[in-house]
């Protein structure tokens, strides 16, 4: 296991190295820095005194060595557009997101997991009649719309949560409803799929044979060796959740990354963009790796295999 | 008949399909005494593993079971609730299956595996569970037992988790073992190995065994009885010397024709093969169900067919009358 996890760390410091090359190359690849800098009217002259001013007419090799340096330090420049510097705008929005996507995927996996285990055991009953049901209306509903129902009912009529702004724990509770209902039908999906294949498993059986109680059959040999392919999917879930909706955040006024990241794209405020896509690469890697050595100490056999 | 550990009575396992219910174990009925091997033949298909299961209680999902009587150790399994069954099983009764392969758990070790139903069944602690998995592995033939503890599935071959599923079988020192074809998906030089196994373990232990095996030889030399099955009847049955000596049903004739000799019939010889496949078991039956393949089949045998037995308690379902 140890070894394993040696592999995979150094395998994600490799993906995490291209990855930062990309995000570095993507901002010199979107069009010349150095006119974006000046600004649009900006004479050839000016131009031409701030790309030697950055730097921006050394070898790329150079800026790129450069910028990874500075990055490692928490440096990813300025942004063209606040005054902040791009990390402290990160570090300002990151929390909001982490946040609300730590209590979407908390809440999707309460609702999947318990759900795609009942609706495996009562398969073709009721129960997973009803879960399917809840399956398609998560995955059928734009999630704006969700969202804006929540608004309605929870804050407007109920008066339950604030439905607006990223002041307090309270007011993360709907936006985290909208986030995990919308993920939630494809985990339980596969987590019924799972169990039903695990259900016929001949082990299973084997258990039953010992004598053991349902429920330890259920949750110690079975929910185990089903659950691995959903710890996958709910890593890359997550991912796509840290990385910021922009649709939840648009809605519920949270000032998040989604919505920095839309709002400096539509500005061309390049630095801000190539900070935000390296940090949420980043996320991706390290969640890929935690998802890798999670499935590994679930199933030993995916230790040997990799 | 003095009582016996295991007596099954007309026991019948029915499964709805599409075309109607299968019929896959019909009146079939069995005992085994204390310390007795009762060997359990047949063609695929004609519901030994079903047999075995109903017994355990672990029929598949939509099979039933249905039997006049079903008692273990003077208990009615047919009305005991499954929080008792649950208690007898893995405890008192134990199973190991046809899959060696499959049938392990992938994600926990060997000696957790091997643990469970002794820590389940209050045997004691940890420490004891371990011990006592380490000398079964032993007594199974596993070398450097204590490091297999730590190890999964995964890495054994074969014979060795079928070594592992017999040492779990025996955790808690059950008094009856049912073995379905515990060799069938092996290597065929492995296969005489765990058979021997079971038959040493079996004298050892005083185990109450019922075995499902296509080995002949293995049958001749530890059977105490044979129950021979056809299309989910148990055809005939009787102790080893009569069954052997003097098959009564033309299925057992057929199955039999290099009759095994204890001593003299080598390991690993197959059943006789008969022409003909088994009828299906969609519907149930009017008439013997063996008359489609049968040679000595005449117009008698469109009826039913009631059981006979002689005095020496061997049991058959034919209308001809035994030959000398
Ligand atoms: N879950 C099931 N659903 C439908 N039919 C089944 C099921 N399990 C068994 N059967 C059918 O019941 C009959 C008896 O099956 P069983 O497994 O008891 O045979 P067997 O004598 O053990 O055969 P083998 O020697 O191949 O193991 C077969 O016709 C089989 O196809
Ligand atoms: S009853 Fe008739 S068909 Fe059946 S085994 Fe006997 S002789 Fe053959
Ligand atoms: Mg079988």
């Amino acid at each position: 296991m140890l070894r394993f996890a040696l592999r995979r760390a150094l395998l994600a410091l490799a993906v995490g190295l291209a990855v930062s090359a990309i995000a570095f190359l993507l901002l010199r690849v979107s069009g010349d820095l150095a006119a974006a800098i000046a600004g649009e009217d900006a004479p050839a002259a000016e131009v031409e005194r701030i790309r030697a001013q950055f730097g921006l007419d050394r070898p790329l090799l150079v800026q790129y060595a450069e910028w990874l340096g500075r990055a490692l330090l928490g440096d990813l420049g300025r942004s063209l557009f606040y005054p902040q510097s791009v990390s402290a705008l990160i570090l300002d929005r990151l929390p909001n997101t982490a946040l609300l996507a730590t209590l979407g995927l908390l809440l999707a996996l309460l609702i999947s997991i318990p759900l795609g285990v009942a609706a495996a055991i009562g398969r073709n009953t009721w129960v997973d009649r009803l879960a399917l049901g809840l399956a398609v209306l998560g995955q059928a509903m734009p999630n704006f719309w969700f969202a804006l129902l929540l608004i309605i009912v929870f804050g407007l009529m109920l008066q339950w949560a604030p439905i607006s702004g990223s002041e307090g724990f309270a007011s993360f509770i709907l936006p985290a409803v909208a986030l995990g209902w919308f993920s939630a039908p494809v985990l339980m999906r596969l987590t019924r799929a799972g169990m039903v294949e695990v259900l016929s498993a001949d082990y299973i059986r084997t258990a039953h044979a010992k004598g053991l109680p349902v429920r330890t059959v259920l949750f110690k040999h079975a929910l185990r060796n089903a659950i691995v392919p959903v710890v996958a999917l709910a890593s890359v879930q997550f991912g796509n959740m840290l990385s910021g909706s922009v649709v939840i955040e648009t809605v519920f006024a949270l000032q998040g990354i989604g919505y920095l990241a839309w709002e400096s794209i539509s500005r061309r405020d390049f630095p801000v963009v190539q900070g935000i896509l390296l940090v949420v690469a980043l996320f991706y890697v390290v969640l890929t790796m935690v998802a890798d050595l999670l499935n590994a100490w679930l199933d030993p056999r995916i230790r040997r295999a990799a | 008949m003095r009582q016996a550990l295991l007596d099954v009575r007309r026991l019948s396992v029915r499964i709805p399909v599409e075309a109607g219910t299968l019929h896959a174990v019909r009146d079939a009925s069995l005992a085994i005494g204390r310390g007795e091997t009762l060997c359990v033949v047949g063609e695929s298909g004609c519901g030994k593993s079903l047999t075995s299961l109903a017994i355990m209680g672990l029929l598949p999902p939509g099979a039933v079971r249905s039997a006049e009587l079903l008692s273990f150790d003077g208990e009615d399994l047919l009305r005991a609730p499954r929080s008792r069954m649950r208690a007898l099983r893995g405890n008192r009764m134990a199973m190991i299956f046809q899959e060696p392969m499959t049938s392990l758990n992938p994600a926990w070790t060997i000696g957790e595996q091997l643990a469970e139903p002794f820590l389940h069944h209050g045997k004691g602690d940890r420490r004891q569970a371990r011990d006592r998995a380490v000398e079964l592995l032993e007594r199974v033939g596993i070398t450097a037992a204590a490091s297999r503890l730590v190890q999964y599935p995964h890495e054994l071959s074969g014979g060795l988790r079928q070594r592992v599923m017999i040492a779990m079988a025996l955790m808690c020192g059950p008094e009856l073992l049912l073995a379905d074809e515990p060799t069938t998906a092996l290597d065929v030089t492995i296969q005489a190995e765990i058979l021997r196994l079971l038959a040493r373990l079996q004298r050892e232990m005083g185990l109450a065994l019922l075995l499902v095996t296509h080995d002949l030889g293995v049958v001749a030399a530890v059977a105490t009885r044979v129950a021979v099955m056809y299309a989910g009847e148990v055809v005939e049955e009787g102790p080893a010397e009569a069954v052997f000596g003097a098959p009564r049903h033309p299925y057992t004739q057929g199955l039999l024709r290099c009759i095994p000799i204890p001593g003299e019939t080598p390991r690993g010889q197959p059943l006789g093969t008969i022409p003909g496949s088994v009828p299906s078991l969609v519907g149930g039956f009017e008439s013997c169900a063996f008359r489609d393949r049968c040679p000595h089949a005449r117009a008698a045998c469109a009826e039913p067919v009631a059981e006979r037995m002689d005095a020496a308690g061997h049991r058959w379902r034919c209308i001809l009358e035994p030959s000398g």
